[in-house]
This record gives C-alpha cells, structure tokens and sequence, in this order.
C-alpha cells in the first residue's frame, strides 16, 4: 500500500509550500478585484453598506436595541468569513481539477487558500468596520479586546477543518456543495447573530434543553466574545444580551471550541491524507 | 511518494519497484449523493490494470526514455513517479527535486499577468518566491517574452503560454526532469532552445525522464529506454534495441510476447544513403522541378526475396508530405543477398523551400516483420527559385 504520513508529517508538508499558500491567497484576491477600478476597496465598502442597511431596516422595524446595526455586524463579519471559506473551499479541488491530475503538491493548499482569502478579506472588512466604530465614537471593552485574536484563531481552526473535510467529500459527491448552501443558511440562524445568546438561552430551556448547548456550534463562542468585545457590553438597557461573565469565561468556551478545532482538524487532515491518494484519478 | 533518504546506497534517483495501479472505472457514472447512497454495497466498478508489476531503477545522470502507445500506461507510469497517482501495489522513491512538464503552463490564470502566472506556477513547483525572484529574468529571457510579460496570459498565443510554462520548470534548478510529449510543441527555434537546455541537463548530471512516442527523440537524447505495452514492461535496454522491439513488434502485433534476445539480429540492415539530384556537382539544393532520387546501401545475411521498402518524405517538423510502400506501387524489389542497393526515383521535385527528410522502412512481407528503418535517413533541400511562397509549386498561368 502506498505509504501514509502522520498528520504532524502532512503539517510539515504543507508549512513547507506556505508560499504557494500566499501566493494562491493572493491570486484569490487579485482575480477577485482584477478589473475593477476600486479593487480591494469593494471589500471594505460591503461592511459600511450594510451598516446603513441594517440600520434603516431595524429603525423600521424596531429591533429592540440601540446601535443594532453595531450589534450584528459584530457577529457577522466573522461569520462571513467562516461562510464563504466553507464554500469556496468545497468546490476548491473540482475547480482546480486540472492542476490537481498534473502538478504534485500538497492539495491540502488548495482549500486552505480559500480560507487565507476569506481571511484577507475578513481583515479589510475589519478595517472599515473600525474606522466605523472610530467615527461613531463607539466604545469597545478593552478588558476583552485581547481575546478577539485569539477568537479569531480558533474560527480559522476550526473552518480550516471544515474546509479539509469538505473538499475532498466534494470531489467524491458533487451534491456536498448544494447541500452545504442549504447547511450554511440553517447555521446562519443557528448562531446567535441577529438574535442576542441570552435571548436563545431562556427558549432553549423552556423547551428542556441547557442553554449550554448553543456553545456546541463552535462559531457560538466567537461571535458572542466578538460581540462582547466590541459591542462592549453585555446588557443594554436593562435587556440581556451577552453572559455577564469575565474574561475568563469567554477565554473558557473559546478554549473548548479551539480543543474540537483541533480535534477536526486532525481528522480532517487523516480523512484528507486517504483521500488524497485517489484525488488525481477520482476526479 | 517522494522522499530523500540518504540510507540508500548507490546513485539511484528514481526506484520504481513492483509497481501496479489499477484504475477502477465506475460502470455506472455515480456522482450525485443519492446514487452514491443507494449504490452502496453494490459494485459499481470494473477494475482496469494500468500498469502491471513495473520495477526498474535509473541512475543519477541518466537520462531513460519511456516508449509506449496510447494507453500503453507510459503517462499513468509518469504520474506515479511524479507522486501525482499513488500506486495500488508497489514503490517509488524519488531522490532530489522534482520538476514535472506534465503540462506546461498548467495552473496559469488567464486573468493573471505573466509575471504574476511565474510566480504562482513556480510555487506550485515548490520554489521559494525569493529563488524565483533571482531567477526570473532568467525565465522571461528563455522564455523571449520580455515584452508582454505584463499582460494577462489570455492574450498569449498556445505558443507563448507554452514557452512561458517551459522556461519555469526548466529553471527550477531540478535534480530529477520529466518530461511528457511536451518536447513537441512550439516552434523550432524553441524545440531546439528546448533541446540544447536538456541537453544541458545532461552534461550537468541531472536525471531525465522522458515520455513519448518519438522514438527518433529517444533515439536522440536518451541513452536507455523502456517500452511498455499494455501496462507491462517489454523492454529495459539501450535505445536502439528498445526501439527496435517498439516499432518491429508493437507496430504489427499488439500483445506479441517478446524475447529480447531473439530479435535482436535482424537479417538486414540499411547502410548509406544518399540523395542525389542532377546538378549536385555545382550547387546542394534542388531547384523546383528537378529530379531527385535516392541511393540506399543494403546488406543482408540471408537471401531475402519479398522485401517491400517503405518511404516516407516529411518536412523539417516530421509532418509526412508523402508516403508509399513497393507494394501499393506494384513495384518489385529485387532478390538481396549480401551487400546491395536499391535506388528510388523521387521524380521532379514539386516542392519550393525547405529541408525535406526522408524515412525509410524496409519489410519482410512473408512475415511482416520491420527489416529495418531509418528516420531521416537523408534529406534533400529545395531552393525556391520561383516568385511564388508556401509549400507546393505548382504550374499557375493565368489566361484572359
């Protein structure tokens, strides 16, 4: 059979062509933004659009809440990131079906590069939203600010996992991408991004379940510890928003999330290895 | 697998040993998810051996050429060593850098300049971006694309972004090339830029792999060859008898088992051969409408009474302008014994410039075996004395 390496060994392999990882992650954008005369600047732009539209729509319907908008950009510029890195890196290997059947290299990178764009993307979008926060004179909590790194982490752990999984399912089952469209969307609603944790808590366990459960879906503990960061507070106006824990706590179920990020991603990176054996001829 | 020990003892750069890949065809194209869960348990499969129990070792510094036709497992072969294709059974173990021109230019974006296409190609073959900045200026010159190297490849013609795949991969410092088919694009004055840097490679004691079913470029550059058939090795030996066994065996009998030894001693062979035309004594080429014909030195061991010669005349990039045996043309070659010659008559010449090679093949028709052949065994050159361009003379008059 043919050899296998260890999952410390495909590391190796991949940090060795972490430059074609920059390259490919920089390709991703330049393409992205080739003729367009703004460029990156769409990117940056998308954020501040959606502010405004948040904004107006919730002053319409009333959200509940002031600075909403703030509020759930927060959470759904990291969920962004996690997104379109899940879907991008599904179709990854099929995309690149030629390159993959001629040229040897680590096709782990391929995914992986969809993340690094969505990442790059992630950072630009995060720029802007600051230079929101700045204008507006928004106040952010700075005894939280030093876990948004660390937040920040553990998403790209964990969608980098996701992305090892996914790819190669998709080149054994081309359904994988429709059907994580559908996931995408359910998970989207499944985080606690419009809606505040400790509103899901309470109907969670009106209907017997531990509100404790939300924190199984692993982007729960960085949108909340982004929100309680940079929202800054974890009750406005006497409605509960956030856990009104320390520090700590959010270090806590962050710490857990990055322990199963670890945990998928050294499955993914075995379930990858097998697969990729047989990548060049399956597909 | 590609894997540098330096436990081994010898100079072995590539081992392949034992080596089998079956592919294994889906009967029913499964796709979908639900085809996939249905089907489940059943076998959808027919299994496909593309390779049969292959071993062979080269050595640092040689350069091997891999003859085989379509479907003969020569590409699946390169794959496994180029660590694309895992093997189903078996090993190889590659020692040093790898380059592979599996296909050139593979991974360019059409939306991506040049510059920014070396780069990520270059990656893709594992070179450090600060080793590609040193080299590239290096890559555009071989490359003679100084000028659009700015532009996005999609402008580029097939032979730019040919030339521009080639010039990577051959300056990527490689210990181990391989090569497929790929020598065969591009113009001549890039197939021979081609040439001169394999040939480079060789002095530098770089190990070539080389694909095709050239055999005149096996004949050429490589000093071994294997021939494979079927997905089985025929042959490991030094060109000539490898090509041999290609074109005397394969050519006919498709599955013909083959004893190396047996048909090593052909009982005929093609000495000097020479063009002639009518006013050789003054000037080499051949002026349009001047006769030509050629001059074949024979010697056999045996008698042989029912040889069919075989001629080819092709122009300097191998397309074949004309092609005919004896036999279509009710011609009878006269009973060889020991040394002969044979003489073709070309006839006038309707051609207006070039060089213009000649192949020759010489049959046995009891048994149809390849006597013995020569590629470019001669060629003559055609001086265009006309006022017309292209190829072909022919006799236009215009009347009114």
């Amino acid at each position: 059979m043919a050899q296998r390496r260890s999952i410390l060994g495909h590391v190796r392999e991949i940090f060795q062509f972490r430059e074609l990882l920059g390259s490919l992650t920089r390709k991703e954008l330049t393409v992205r933004y080739k003729h367009s005369t703004l460029g990156f600047v769409w990117s940056m732009i998308q954020p501040l659009f959606l502010l405004v539209v948040y904004t107006a729509v919730f002053a319409i319907l009333g959200a509940g809440f002031p600075r909403f908008a703030i509020w759930v950009l927060c959470g759904l510029l990291v969920w962004t990131f996690a997104a379109t890195s899940m879907l991008t890196a599904t179709v990854s290997i099929t995309a690149n079906a030629s390159l993959v059947g001629k040229v040897k290299f680590p096709r782990a990178i391929l995914p992986l590069a969809n993340v690094g764009g969505a990442l790059t993307h992630f950072l630009l979008q995060s720029i802007a939203f600051a230079g929101v926060l700045l204008v507006s004179r928004h106040t952010v909590d700075w005894t939280y600010m030093w876990l948004l790194p660390i937040a920040l982490l553990v998403a790209v752990l964990v969608v980098s996992g996701l992305a090892l999984l996914l790819a190669p399912l998709n080149v054994m089952a081309r359904d994988t991408m429709h059907l994580l469209e559908l996931l995408v969307m359910g998970w989207f609603w499944m985080t606690p991004i419009l809606y505040q944790y400790e509103r899901a808590v309470p109907f969670l366990e009106r209907h017997g379940i531990p509100g404790e459960a939300l924190l199984l879906n692993p982007f729960t503990s960085v949108v909340i510890t982004f929100q309680r960061a940079i929202y800054g507070k974890s009750e406005v106006e006497g409605i509960a928003l956030l856990p009104p824990d320390g520090p700590l706590w959010y270090l806590g179920v962050l710490a857990f999330t990055g322990a199963v990020a670890l945990v998928i991603l050294a499955v993914a990176l075995k379930v990858f290895d097998r697969a990729d054996a047989n990548l060049a001829e399956a597909l | 697998m590609t894997s540098t020990s330096s436990a081994r003892p010898g100079n072995e750069a590539i081992v392949v040993d034992d080596v089998s890949k079956v592919f294994r065809i889906s009967t029913t194209p499964v796709t979908s998810l639900k085809e996939r869960l249905l089907g489940m348990g059943r076998n959808h499969y027919e299994e496909f051996p593309a390779l049969h129990d292959v071993s062979f070792t080269i050595e640092q510094g040689e350069t091997v050429g891999i003859l085989g036709h379509n479907g003969s497992g020569k590409s699946t072969l390169l794959k496994c060593i180029a660590g694309i294709l895992t093997p189903s059974t078996g090993e190889v173990l590659v020692r040093g850098r790898l380059a592979s021109l599996l296909e050139l230019g593979a991974g360019f974006h059409p939306d991506l300049t040049g510059r920014e296409n070396v780069f990520i190609n270059a990656a893709f073959l594992g070179m450090p971006r600060k080793e590609i900045a040193a080299r590239f200026d290096d890559i555009v010159d071989f490359a003679g694309l100084e000028q659009f190297i700015d532009e996005p490849v999609k402008h580029y013609s097939s032979g730019m972004y040919v030339r521009l795949g080639f010039a990577v991969a051959v300056n990527l410092d490689p210990d181990v090339l391989l090569v497929d088919e790929v020598l065969a694009v591009g113009d001549e004055v890039f197939q021979l830029k081609c040439m001169s840097r394999i040939k480079q490679f060789q002095d530098e004691g770089r190990t070539i792999v080389l694909v095709t079913h050239a055999a005149e470029t096996v004949h050429q550059v490589c000093n071994r060859a294997i021939v494979l058939d079927h997905g089985n090795m025929v042959i490991d030996d030094e060109p000539g008898k490898a090509i041999r066994v290609f074109r005397e065996y394969l050519h006919g009998h498709p599955q013909a088992t083959i004893d190396s030894d047996a048909l090593v001693e052909s009982p005929l062979t093609i000495g000097d051969v020479q063009v002639h035309h009518d006013h050789e004594a003054s000037r080499r080429h051949v002026h349009v409408g001047e006769s030509v014909w050629v001059d074949i030195e024979v010697t056999t061991t045996c008698r042989i009474d029912d040889a069919i010669l075989d001629l080819e005349v092709t122009d300097n990039e191998g397309r074949i302008l004309y092609h005919v045996d004896t036999d279509s043309l009710d011609e009878r070659i006269a009973t060889l014994d020991g040394a002969g010659s044979i003489r073709v008559d070309i006839g006038r010449i309707g051609l207006l410039d070039g060089e213009f090679p000649i192949n020759l093949k010489l049959i046995q028709r009891s048994t149809g075996r390849v006597l013995d052949w020569k590629e470019r065994a001669t060629a003559f050159e055609v001086l265009n004395t006309t006022r017309a361009n292209g190829t072909v003379a022919f006799d236009v008059s215009v009347r009114s």
